[in-house]
């Protein structure tokens, strides 16, 4: 494993997120063979891949939601894999949004993005509630404040979701198969809210199979399959000037149906 | 059978009248010893459910053999040993102090067991959601699993109430002046067995809203399924 890609040149600042060499193992399985990954400021970085290729733990291993086998973290620079470094600190400054949504079903939307200000920011009730209502708006759900989640579509129920990661103002925001979940006509809500987020300068990792938004919207876009990156460039370079086979096929199979 | 007879051993209205004040002084007895006995063993038994769901080996086993050992010693048997071993131990703990430390550990092994069905009731996803937003493991269990867990089991929770406050009578056999106790002390006062007829009523009045409570919840449990 000599050939580690430390990523690319960094610009003037510290890199968002930066993973270098990520191996994690379940057991015997090997899921992840050495991973580097590098997101700059501001960038949206989309992450492909078949299932079972790595991704989705590849991007739990950025806020440490699964403990890397070996490898380093860091985050704007702090290396969030060394000892002693207080996880809970860190994870504030990184939202998530996962594919089940995973909103607290007994409390109400603006309950689910005050908990944590309130908990772990320390904020007063009025602060909380003026903040959450801020990122309510930018999903445009605050007339939704009171709703508990089994009232709202499951598009609503993402979008709140989002707005409980992006309360907490974080540095960077991971999506992991934001739409997976989703029927059809719900899909659209939340990509347009994926999409503003990018406009307002929101760093953002996503892994999903929405190739088309990926097109659009990423500054980069990173196939993985059995553990490894396989390729990895700007959608242009990924999607219609594909180097590899593996990326090839993979490509005519999510793009088929 | 004489009518009369069964009318003066059982329904004899009078010695009710007569002891009725130390009936109620076992029923309030009952009332404070539940209201110490349910929420501290409710509340340990969170606790056991939470350290349990940490799957901290170390805090695991000893809690398992713990929970394990005050399951199955017979709660008459608890009750016994703190009562007269307690001061025995050189802790000078009144009877009261005695039996609430009895019913408390030992109902906080069933309310634990609950709990923990509950929590694990809970899909994984909420504790990552929780604990990806900066809060530590205690705090995504307080605001986050804990209340959804305890929810999903309150008919069972509430079985356990009404066994845990019908189990208290056990406390007469220490002589706890509760509500059983009183009963038959008011029986030998009256020689008949009337006022044991009027503690079965005021467990009935007692714990018959509680048994409502139970049915409406467990309705309401199925109608959402």
């Amino acid at each position: 494993m000599s050939d580690t890609d430390t990523g690319r040149a960094t610009g003037r600042r510290d890199p968002v997120v930066e993973a270098l060499d990520i191996h994690k193992s379940f057991g015997d399985l090997e899921v992840l063979k050495g991973v580097s990954l590098t997101v700059d400021p501001q960038e949206l970085v989309f992450i492909i891949g078949p299932s079972g290729s790595g991704k989705s733990t590849m991007l739990r291993c950025c806020n440490l939601l699964e403990q890397p086998t070996s490898g380093i973290v860091r985050i704007t620079g702090e290396e969030i894999t060394a000892k002693g470094v207080d996880i809970n600190l860190v994870r504030q400054r990184i939202g998530m949004v996962f594919q089940s949504f995973n909103l607290y079903p007994h409390m109400s939307a603006i309950g689910n993005v005050t908990l944590a200000l309130r908990r772990v920011q320390k904020m007063d009730a009025a602060a909380a509630e003026a903040k959450a209502h801020e990122a309510l708006s930018k999903v445009g759900l605050d007339h939704k404040a009171q709703s508990y989640p089994s009232e709202l579509s499951g598009g609503q129920q993402q979008r709140v979701a989002i707005a409980r990661a992006i309360a907490m103002e974080p540095e960077v925001v991971l999506f992991d198969e934001p739409t997976s979940a989703l029927d059809p006509e719900l899909v659209g809500s939340v990509l347009e809210v994926m999409r503003d987020l990018r406009e307002s300068g929101m760093t953002m990792v996503v892994v999903s199979h929405e190739m088309r938004f990926a097109e659009q919207a990423a500054d980069r876009v990173i196939f993985m399959d059995g553990g490894v990156i396989v390729e990895e460039g700007t959608p242009q370079q990924v999607f219609r000037d594909t180097q590899h086979e593996r990326t090839r096929s993979f490509l005519a199979r999510v793009t088929d149906h | 059978m004489d009518w009369e007879v069964i009318r003066f051993s059982f329904f004899h209205w009078e010695s009710i009248q007569q002891v009725y004040p130390l009936l109620l002084d076992g029923w309030w007895m009952t009332i404070k010893l539940c209201l110490a006995v349910v929420p501290l063993g409710f509340t340990l038994g969170c606790m056991i459910a939470t350290v349990h769901s940490f799957h901290v080996r170390m805090l695991n086993y000893p809690l398992i053999f713990a929970v394990d050992f005050f399951r199955s010693i017979p709660p008459l048997v608890l009750l016994i040993y703190t009562v007269y071993g307690l001061p025995l131990l050189g802790w000078d703990v009144p009877a009261f102090g005695a039996v609430v430390v009895a019913f408390t550990f030992n109902s906080a092994s069933y309310y634990g067991e609950i709990i923990r069905a509950g929590i694990e009731s809970i899909p994984k996803g909420q504790m990552e959601a929780a604990r990806s937003t900066g809060l530590t493991r205690l705090q995504a269990m307080i605001h986050v699993i804990l209340p959804q867990a305890v929810r999903n089991v309150a008919p069972d929770l509430t079985s356990n109430t009404l066994e845990l406050i019908k189990a208290t009578s056990i406390a007469s056999v220490v002589a706890l002046p509760e509500l059983l106790r009183m009963g038959r002390v008011t029986q030998g006062l009256v020689y008949n067995a009337t006022p044991l007829i009027a503690v079965a009523v005021i467990y009935l009045i007692m714990l018959w809203p509680m048994v409502r409570l139970l049915s409406r919840l467990e309705r309401r449990m199925m109608s959402s399924r």
